[in-house]
């Protein structure tokens, strides 16, 4: 199968439709590229040859029998093991989770299961979904199929590895504070931050409650348009998820965005910007100035605050979430212990690794008595005024675009000694998730190293159909799918 | 920001964890260092502002929350499936209290 690393999903329904291949003969060969590059990428955790084989078998039996196909009939997808998928462990990238197996899936995999998709394994993570650069994995760090000696970012790396080595044509990640879209940046595909709420975190293991989603990777933007309309929705299982109208996102994509207003904050442009990824940004603003679009300087003052305000309350909720790892109910459990108290403590340490551990410290530390006020109390206010930011720049505009991050992929190693400059790399992708507004990492060129260089746009609250519309556009003109 | 290895040692309890003395001093220097960028919050003024814990703010709150009825959920069985020690429909734990 020798074109199967470019299909797209339509391209997949139309080769089934025609028989020029199978659904088994597809998922065999995700399962084979993917498991002959493991070793040198480390884009997967695991694999589940069973599960997709039974998968492609129904869409295999389905078309046979002239039924109709789901959307996603016959699409190999890789996801991410923090997205629990019934009979298939899921282990965060955690010691603490290495045995554990999940016992019902999210209400995402049931529903890509359901439109058809093949899922084939599940994607190394920095662990708990902390970090920015997949090196936090407790089992193997991930490469990037662009540059193997940088970092494909975090902590979906593995699944932003996925679909740029060309294993699968999509796959699924959860992003917190930037998770998706800058590993999708780093590695030069598509990647999609819904509006908070859009998507259902019933199945996603807690990080941070607040700022958690799920969303796509794909080589172009159809594709992750198409697996939104699959999982955007309502869902009683998860009381967060919005009520909000679905748009259809894969027919909102008809190029028609002359007259559109782009907002560029000027804040996203200052201070420790790469010039190369500054000037295949201010390049992709020029490409959407020729589609018509109509670009205008707008100020989001609060930006510079936003780490801070971030990385205390992510902190906070995930010391919270993290209670729950006590070595009873479904955690490894530390052998050498006489009493619950010592069984609970050396159960976490054994458990966690420095980030997560980090972490938990950081957050409790803000929750603890006299510190909350001081600390968690005035990043949520702070959190107010980076959400009126947006609020008052998309009443002028109907879109933000600027950088994901503020480098190209960095090297493996470069930045491990320093937990506060990995953090501060965030600055891009974390006012999004404060906000809970829409956003998505489009390719917009390389460096001159050859490094992929994503571009962010940015929408208000379920405004994905307009977000999708943009970058496809984009994409068609700029000619970057990858 | 002025973070001492009994405050490291002290919250780490709170948060279950047992550490090392290399840990203590690790996570001490991590903290300052944190503590110390976030100080710029403090640039900031909030008198007045509410404080957001979560994005979907609008609306009423409880517009979301289902009819209270019984459910099917997971079985005994089922839930102590990923348990590390396990016997007669529970979860096993060292010894809490004295026979």
């Amino acid at each position: 199968m020798e074109d199967y690393r470019s299909l797209t999903v339509d391209q997949i329904r139309s080769g089934l439709e025609q028989k020029k291949f199978s659904a088994a003969e597809l998922a065999q060969e995700a399962l084979r590229l993917g498991r002959e590059a493991n070793e040198a990428c480390g884009a997967f955790l695991h694999f589940s040859p069973e599960r997709a084989a039974a998968a492609a078998k129904r869409v295999d039996a389905s078309l046979a029998a002239g039924e109709p196909l789901g959307p996603l009939a016959g699409v190999p997808i890789a996801v991410k093991d923090v997205i629990m998928t019934e009979g298939l462990r899921n282990t965060c990238g955690s010691k603490i989770l290495e045995e554990f197996t999940a016992p019902y899936s999210a209400t995402a995999i049931k529903q890509i299961e359901e439109a058809g998709a093949v899922i084939i394994g599940k994607t190394n993570c920095d662990e708990f979904a902390m970090g920015s650069s997949n090196e936090n994995s407790a089992f193997y760090p991930v490469r990037n199929p662009a540059a193997p000696d940088r970092v494909p970012g975090g902590s979906s790396g593995g699944s932003a590895a996925a679909v740029a080595g060309g294993f699968t044509p999509i796959s699924l990640g959860s992003d917190t504070g930037g998770s998706i879209r800058q590993p999708a940046s780093f590695c030069g595909v598509v990647g999609v931050l819904p509006t908070y709420g859009r998507v259902s975190r019933y199945g996603l293991v807690a990080f941070a409650s607040s700022l958690d989603h799920i969303g796509p990777f794909s080589r172009t933007v159809k594709d992750s348009a198409q697996v939104m309309n699959v999982i955007a929705g309502r869902d009683p299982m998860d009381s967060t998820s919005a009520e909000a109208a679905v748009d259809d996102y894969v027919g909102a994509l008809d190029g028609n965005v002359k007259g559109m207003k782009i907002g560029v904050p000027k804040e996203y442009f200052e201070g420790g910007l790469n010039d190369q990824v500054a000037a295949r940004v201010e390049a992709g603003l020029e490409t959407l100035r020729k589609l018509g679009c109509e670009t205008v300087e707008v100020s989001m003052p609060h930006t510079e605050y936003a780490v801070a305000a971030y990385y205390l309350i992510c902190t906070a909720e995930a010391s919270a979430n993290l209670a729950r790892y006590d070595g009873v109910r479904y955690s490894r459990r530390s052998e050498e212990s006489e009493t619950l108290g010592d069984m609970y403590r050396n159960s976490r340490h054994e458990g966690f690794g420095k980030e997560v551990t980090r972490r938990i410290i950081l957050g409790t530390y803000v929750l603890s008595s006299g510190y909350y006020d001081a600390y968690y109390r005035k990043a949520q206010k702070t959190r107010t005024l980076i959400t009126k930011d947006f609020r008052d720049a998309f009443e002028k505009v109907d879109a933000l675009v600027t950088p994901v991050c503020p480098t190209p992929a960095f090297k493996l190693g470069e930045k491990t000694a320093d937990p506060l400059e990995m953090y501060l790399s965030d600055i891009y992708t974390i006012t999004a998730s404060l906000a809970g507004v829409a956003g998505i990492s489009v390719p917009c060129g390389k460096t001159s190293e050859g490094l992929p260089v994503g571009m962010q746009i940015l929408t208000g609250h379920f405004e994905e159909a307009k977000m999708l519309k943009l970058a496809d556009a984009f994409e068609k003109a700029g000619g970057f799918s990858a | 920001m002025k973070i001492t290895e009994k405050e490291v040692r002290y919250i780490a309890d709170l948060a279950n964890l047992n550490l090392s003395d290399e840990e203590v001093r690790d996570y001490q220097a991590n903290l300052e260092e944190i503590l110390g960028y976030v100080e710029k919050l403090k640039e900031l003024d909030t008198r007045g502002v509410e404080p957001m814990s979560h994005v979907l703010f609008e609306g009423s709150e409880t517009s979301t929350l289902r009819v209270d009825e019984p459910k099917a959920s997971f079985s005994a069985d089922q839930a102590l499936v990923n348990a590390p020690l396990a016997g007669a429909g529970h979860f096993k734990v060292p010894l809490v209290i004295e026979r």
